[in-house]
């Protein structure tokens, strides 16, 4: 019957909703008195009511909805694009003042007088993730080895939302926990230990040592995800061939798990490389190369964030926080795309 | 005993060392917020503003920062959440050739791994472009939102990845389209992935300290428009840090405290939703 038909017709929210708006927009063009537009439109709603109109609205709807699904889509490619395009453009002002040899390989960092070397900043980078990812790695696989293969499974349902609900702690809050123990920990107590007497707690030690605890929540969580998905039979099968628990975690989880636990390492590497707030609160904040690891030193990432109030008053000092910002972009660029062609080998390679 | 057997006790030993290692670090960090922060959180420090010498040792509290970083925390999730659920459903298969979209997945893995202070330096050179000094709104939000989409975006992908073929293609063969199938069928298939992937960049947004330092200056009372400079928790962190009196820097430790435990009851509520909406999955 055609008046329930109309009914349901009605009933449905996104056909209501257009005619709705086409009453509208007929009633906006009739008040601009646009005779012409007001006819085509008139045309068009006859048309989509005497032709079959749900299938009409729904494939209108269909083709709309994937345009602007695509639209969003690329924006993001865009987004990409635009942030290295700003980024490129805003070192573009530092680059022609000096030469890029200059910015990398001069370790005098004063804003204001006009010198920015980079070298003591990446040296001390580069020091301060390899001592937090050599800390950070294999106590990190350890664990998460004991907590997927050996611990008992009250312990692994303890320990695992403990450390997914870890992984997200602001870095904020571990760069505070540092400030109150681990600065007068390695002032008092490690510094000594290993022979350098005057030590103020805010060294590059300190630094490596909070970003080797916050990388642990991400890599064992990441870890445990791909030991988890290690198929059952792989371990039955080589511990019925008389391999120890020990052998088969070494020679069949690893290999088969093998790509998961390496985008768990790049992963935390990448956290422990740009990691800023944290490590600005202990690391001391002078742009020194290092005579050991319990000197003052600075890091890229905590470079901008100790120097970015000074902007406003020498314009070129934005000019180099971007260059820096640019660095970790393009290195952060650059280890994504080795870490993904590594994995497409080793999964490869690793498959079973 | 031989060998193997010895090898396997020392590496059993080992991993016993390093997960007390891990373990007692991580229950250090979370107790030392607790001991330090619990006992100087008071009804006046979380119901008053900063305004009147918060950073001096006199009274008030650190509701502008609460406020703030919500004021923040919020408006960016639910824009990288709009924009993300419609990538990850756009990834599919059905929209989009695979080798694209893995294009378009690794530029979102490179964004995620891109480190925060880079999107704060991204709208501090906008600021500057335009002539804006002292940092907005405006602008914190952007950096969070840019800082959550390929969080967000990439989770619920990988729970839309689970979504069972048969069942995308059952919804075709009963004659519904492209969208619908993804907008009615594929969304609530992967709800659980997106209510977990929305938190988790909300949880991310609200503490990331990095890219809002650089955004959107300070304030001590509540933001009233967009190009209002504004407090937040991270930030008020440092601020307070930064400060040379003993008493003042205690309060850090009540600011991280509150951040905490907002982070504890995001994972709780996210552990909740997703055990609720995974209700109604189809199998």
């Amino acid at each position: 019957m055609p008046s329930s038909t109309l009914s349901s017709l009605f009933k449905n929210k996104i056909v209501l909703g257009g005619i709705v708006s086409l009453l509208l927009s007929f009633l906006f063009l009739f008040l601009l008195n646009n005779i012409i537009l007001f006819a085509v439109f008139l045309i068009i709603f006859i048309i989509l009511l005497f032709y079959n109109f749900i299938t009409v609205t729904r494939k209108l709807y269909d083709s709309l909805g994937s345009r602007l699904m695509l639209l969003v889509t690329a924006s993001i490619i865009f987004a990409f694009f635009l942030l290295l395009a700003v980024l490129i453009n805003g070192s573009l002002h530092i680059l022609s003042e000096e030469s890029l040899s200059s910015l990398l390989f001069s370790s005098t960092w004063k804003p204001f007088s006009g010198e920015f070397g980079l070298f003591a900043v990446i040296i001390d980078t580069l020091i301060v993730t390899a001592i937090s990812m050599l800390i950070a790695v294999p106590i990190s696989l350890l664990s998460a080895i004991y907590i997927a293969e050996y611990a008992p499974k009250r312990f692994r349902n303890i320990v695992r939302p403990f450390i997914d609900v870890l992984a997200g702690v602001p870095s904020v809050v571990f760069g505070l926990c540092a400030l109150l123990v681990f600065v007068p920990l390695v002032r008092d107590h490690i510094a000594p230990f290993f022979g350098s007497s005057i030590s103020s707690g805010f060294s590059l030690f300190t630094a490596s040592l909070i970003l080797a605890i916050m990388v642990f929540p991400i890599i064992i969580s990441l870890c445990l995800e791909s030991f988890n998905s290690v198929p059952i039979a792989l371990k039955e099968a080589s511990l019925s061939l008389g391999a120890t628990k020990w052998e088969t975690v070494k020679k069949v989880i690893f290999r088969a798990s093998g790509p998961g636990v390496l985008a768990a390492i790049f992963l935390g590497f990448g956290r422990a490389f740009g990691e800023t707030i944290a490590v600005s609160m202990v690391i001391g904040n002078q742009e020194l190369i290092p005579k050991s690891l319990f000197g003052p030193g600075q890091t890229l990432a905590s470079l901008i964030a100790s120097n970015y109030t000074e902007v406003s008053s020498i314009p070129i000092l934005a000019s180099a926080l971007i260059f820096v910002a640019l660095i970790l972009f393009v290195v952060v660029l650059i280890f994504n795309i080795l870490g993904y062609l590594v994995l497409r080998r080793a999964s490869k390679r690793w498959k079973y | 005993m031989n060998r193997r057997n010895i090898e396997e006790k020392i590496f059993i030993t080992l991993m016993l060392a390093s997960v007390f290692i891990v373990m007692g670090s991580l229950v250090l960090i979370v107790a030392v917020i607790v001991l330090n922060g619990a006992p100087s959180l008071s009804l006046e420090i979380l119901t008053q503003t900063s305004e009147g010498g918060f950073y001096l040792g006199a009274g008030g509290g650190f509701l502008n920062a609460i406020v703030g970083s919500l004021l923040l925390a919020l408006p960016a999730t639910g824009l990288a959440f709009l924009i993300g659920v419609v990538i990850a459903l756009y990834l599919q298969k059905d929209f989009m050739r695979p080798s694209i979209a893995n294009f378009i997945r690794i530029c979102l893995d490179i964004l995620w791994g891109v480190p925060s202070v880079v999107y704060g330096v991204f709208c501090l050179t906008i600021m500057i472009a335009i002539g804006m000094t002292g940092g907005s709104l405006l602008f914190g939000i952007i950096a969070l939102t840019l800082l959550e989409i390929p969080i967000i975006t990439r989770s619920i992908d990988e729970s839309i990845k689970m979504v069972p073929v048969g069942l995308k293609e059952s919804a075709y063969s009963l004659g519904s389209t492209k969208v619908e199938t993804a907008m009615k069928v594929v969304r609530r298939q992967a709800m659980p992935g997106i209510i977990a992937g929305v938190l988790l960049g909300f949880g991310r947004g609200i503490g990331d300290a990095a890219s809002i330092l650089l955004t959107v200056g300070d304030s001590n009372y509540f933001p009233t428009s967009l190009s209002d400079q504004t407090a937040a928790l991270p930030t008020m962190i440092l601020n307070l840090v930064s400060m040379p009196d003993q008493v003042v820097q205690n309060k850090a430790y009540a600011v991280a405290f509150v951040l905490l435990m907002i982070v504890l009851l995001i994972s709780i509520i996210t552990r909740y939703l997703t055990k609720k909406s995974s209700k109604h999955i189809i199998k």
